[in-house]
């Protein structure tokens, strides 16, 4: 006897299938993206929101927390989204170019478009380059086929509302930063895509910046990043607010390539990070860092996959969480290493300081190693703040509080210093540093 | 400055005592020494005056310029000027000792009613002073302790404590693991801190260190009393004759 019927839909479920029913006229593609759109509706609908008897929802169950869907996003206007982003601090001022994507979509006029072209960078709307596209949507909603099954994802393709496309040229080495920033000025739900190709030789940092969360509604975004042939990306990626989100990124790596990425979910209500990794090309290295910071009964959970498809790689990959109150972290990491990818050399550890008794973390780390010349580990550990150095620090006369804050920036230490420029570290240690504040 | 009262303490569930009366009095200007065989609680005498919550004082007072300490967190005690030179300093990974001297000097002020200090007034004090002990600006960009040689973690307790500029220095077993050269560095570091108005409790399990770091008072510590008070040549008998005589006094 099977109850697990798929015509028991949740409520939110149901709204969906409306929300699609009565955006498909306004959601922007050619025929041939509308028939992906349709697609992956249905592939979504099959399977309903993912929960916690889907294995890589486990500990995440999307479906309990969403209890309704949201309308989608409005559009908002140059005005409004220039105060949404004037109200929101992320890097300070730090030199960078910036590309704002309020509500969902490009605002090019806010944007450093023409700047950035001048760098040898060019930046697109996602909707009008889904007007033009033709088959198979020219590539723009590819998604790899180690997150084929990803429900979100999906979801993610049947509605997205925009975002850009951010092409670094080859041989182009970007010489300050580039921002995305997402705000949001009015309620709705934000479904949003962003892709980013660094061409051969390239080299660019991006800083993703999700300041569009608000308690009103939930966020779905995709940022899929194409990495060509030794090109270098650092990439760090901050996800902060109230709502629910669910935040996936997408990346192909070429060959002989590097990269370096951090992502934070910081106390943010329910967030989901989950990161595709494929190495398609020889001789590459990923260092991917995740970070949670949660309170309250704030849920933050980093799921990871990396797949070895080719020989010769590197990856690294560190997860730490900070978990206080009644919060929850989840870590789930799988390297996966093809029966051809000999030499690959893989490392996983995660490490969770935890700062009440009541405070969670779950682990769950997987090697799947099809080829027999590896080296692939993975170690977890778990604990409170050392009570030995937090005495040492307040015989030298540091109070409690500043002490334990010292320790928790120590803890993330490494992780911060990975992306090397000053700005950006002291920028990412000044909001980890206001979150600590902010307690008690 | 200091007195402890007929102190008895013991760690956490465990009843054994192992500070069974101890009673001390330094005056601000003198240095004692405490020397004692291993295992007699000296260390747990210097944690219990820094704060460490371990540890359980069941009788006793330990005042501190007049003023009962017990109640008073470790912060609250090393701004109204208490130091520990810790035996075994630990390290701190992903703290830069610059930012953690800076941190600890700041915040003390701060306690004190004080300004802060200036980053380049802050930059001077440590250049002097870590150059007066050897410690090279590789060290400090370091984080804490971490990599430092034995010799090293000790040189930096002392850095510490001349920044600090304590009322009350207690250095716990600051000789060992030195050689005869870092010795030297360690004690004139010291000596330059001696003043009529700092106080100095050298704990310390050898002699040698005595020569070089003279005290006005030697006091043995066996099994958790003070068995035996007097001048320098104390330390030279013990040196000769060892602890056998103490040991078993206490029991
Ligand atoms: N944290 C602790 N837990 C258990 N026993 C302790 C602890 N600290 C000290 N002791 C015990 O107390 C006694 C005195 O130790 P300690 O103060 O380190 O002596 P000393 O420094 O003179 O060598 C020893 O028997 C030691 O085992
Ligand atoms: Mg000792």
């Amino acid at each position: 006897m099977n109850m697990e019927t798929r015509s028991l839909k949740t409520s939110a479920e149901t709204e969906l299938a409306s929300l699609f029913d009565g955006a498909r006229e306004q959601l922007a593609g050619s025929d041939a993206v509308i028939k992906l759109r349709e697609q992956a509706f249905s592939a979504f609908d099959e399977r309903g929101l993912p929960h916690r008897r889907v294995e890589e929802y486990k500990y995440s169950d999307v479906r309990a927390k969403l209890k309704s869907a949201s309308k989608l996003v409005a559009a908002g206007s140059n005005a409004e989204a220039k105060s949404a982003l004037e109200a929101v601090e992320t890097y300070g001022d730090l030199e960078r170019y910036r590309i704002v994507i309020n509500n969902g979509r490009l605002m090019a006029e806010l944007s450093d478009i023409e700047a950035l072209k001048g760098e040898g960078v060019t930046v697109s709307n996602l909707n009008a380059a889904l007007a033009d596209a033709q088959d198979e949507a020219d590539g723009l909603l590819n998604v790899p086929s180690i997150a084929a099954a990803d429900p979100m994802i999906m979801l993610n393709t049947a509605l997205v509302l925009g975002g850009a496309v951010v092409s670094v040229g080859e041989g182009t080495e970007v010489s300050r930063p580039i921002e995305i920033v997402y705000t949001a000025s009015t309620a709705g739900a934000r479904y949003t895509r962003c892709r980013i190709e660094l061409g051969k030789r390239a080299q660019a940092t991006i800083l993703e910046s999700f300041e569009d969360n608000t308690a009103e509604a939930e966020g779905n975004a995709v940022s899929d990043f194409v990495i060509g042939d030794e090109a270098r990306l650092t990439l760090a990626r901050v996800v902060t607010g109230e709502a629910v989100h669910v935040s996936s990124v997408l990346m192909n790596i070429g060959g002989s390539a590097e990269v370096k990425a951090i992502g934070f979910n910081m106390g943010t209500d329910f967030a989901r990070t989950q990161s595709f990794v494929t190495f398609s090309g020889e001789h590459s290295n990923a260092s991917l860092y995740g970070i949670t910071m949660v309170r309250e009964k704030q849920h933050s959970d980093h799921t990871l996959v990396v797949d070895h498809k080719v020989p010769n790689c590197e990856s690294r990959e560190r997860f730490k969480a900070v978990i206080d109150d009644f919060a929850e972290g989840v870590f789930q990491g799988k390297i996966i290493v093809r029966p051809h990818a000999q030499k690959t050399d893989g490392q996983m550890m995660t490490q969770a300081l935890l700062l009440s008794e009541d405070a969670s973390m779950s682990n769950k780390p997987e090697l799947e190693i099809f080829a027999d010349d590896v080296q692939c580990a993975h170690g977890a550990t778990s604990g409170q703040i050392d009570e030995d150095l937090l005495f040492y620090l307040r015989a030298r006369g540091i109070p409690e509080a500043q002490a334990k804050m010292l320790l928790v920036l120590a803890f993330l230490a490494e992780a911060v210093e990975e992306m090397e420029d000053e700005g950006i570290v002291s920028a990412l240690e000044g909001r980890i540093r206001n979150w600590l504040s902010v307690e008690e | 400055m200091l007195e402890i009262k007929n102190l008895h303490a013991h760690v956490g569930d465990d009843e054994t005592e192992i500070l069974r009366g101890v009673n001390l009095t330094v005056k601000p200007g003198e240095v004692h020494a405490i020397m004692g065989p291993n295992g007699s609680g000296k260390s747990t005498l210097s944690y219990i005056l820094a704060g460490k919550d371990d540890y359980e004082v069941t009788e006793g007072d330990i005042l501190f310029n007049g003023e009962s300490m017990l109640e008073m967190e470790p912060d609250e005690r090393a701004a109204a000027g208490l130091f520990l030179a810790f035996q075994y300093p630990i390290e701190i990974p992903g703290v830069a000792t610059m930012t953690f001297l800076k941190t600890a000097l700041n915040a003390q002020r701060k306690a004190r009613g004080e300004d802060e200090l200036s980053t380049p007034a802050f930059m001077k004090q440590v250049k002097e002073k870590a150059a007066e002990l050897n410690i090279t600006m590789d060290m400090l960009k370091r984080p804490l302790n971490v990599g430092f040689s034995g010799g090293e973690k000790k040189r930096s307790e002392i850095l510490q404590m001349s920044l600090l500029e304590p009322k009350l220095c207690v250095m716990d077993e600051t000789d060992s693991g030195l050689d005869i050269d870092a010795l030297k560095i360690v004690a004139e570091g010291v000596n330059r801190l001696r003043s009529p108005d700092r106080a100095m409790v050298v704990i310390t399990h050898y002699q040698r260190l005595l020569d070089h770091i003279v005290p006005d008072v030697v006091h043995v510590l066996s099994r958790g009393k003070i068995v035996k008070t007097g001048g320098k040549e104390l330390a030279l008998e013990l040196e000769k004759n060892g602890y056998a005589d103490y040991v078993g006094q206490a029991a």
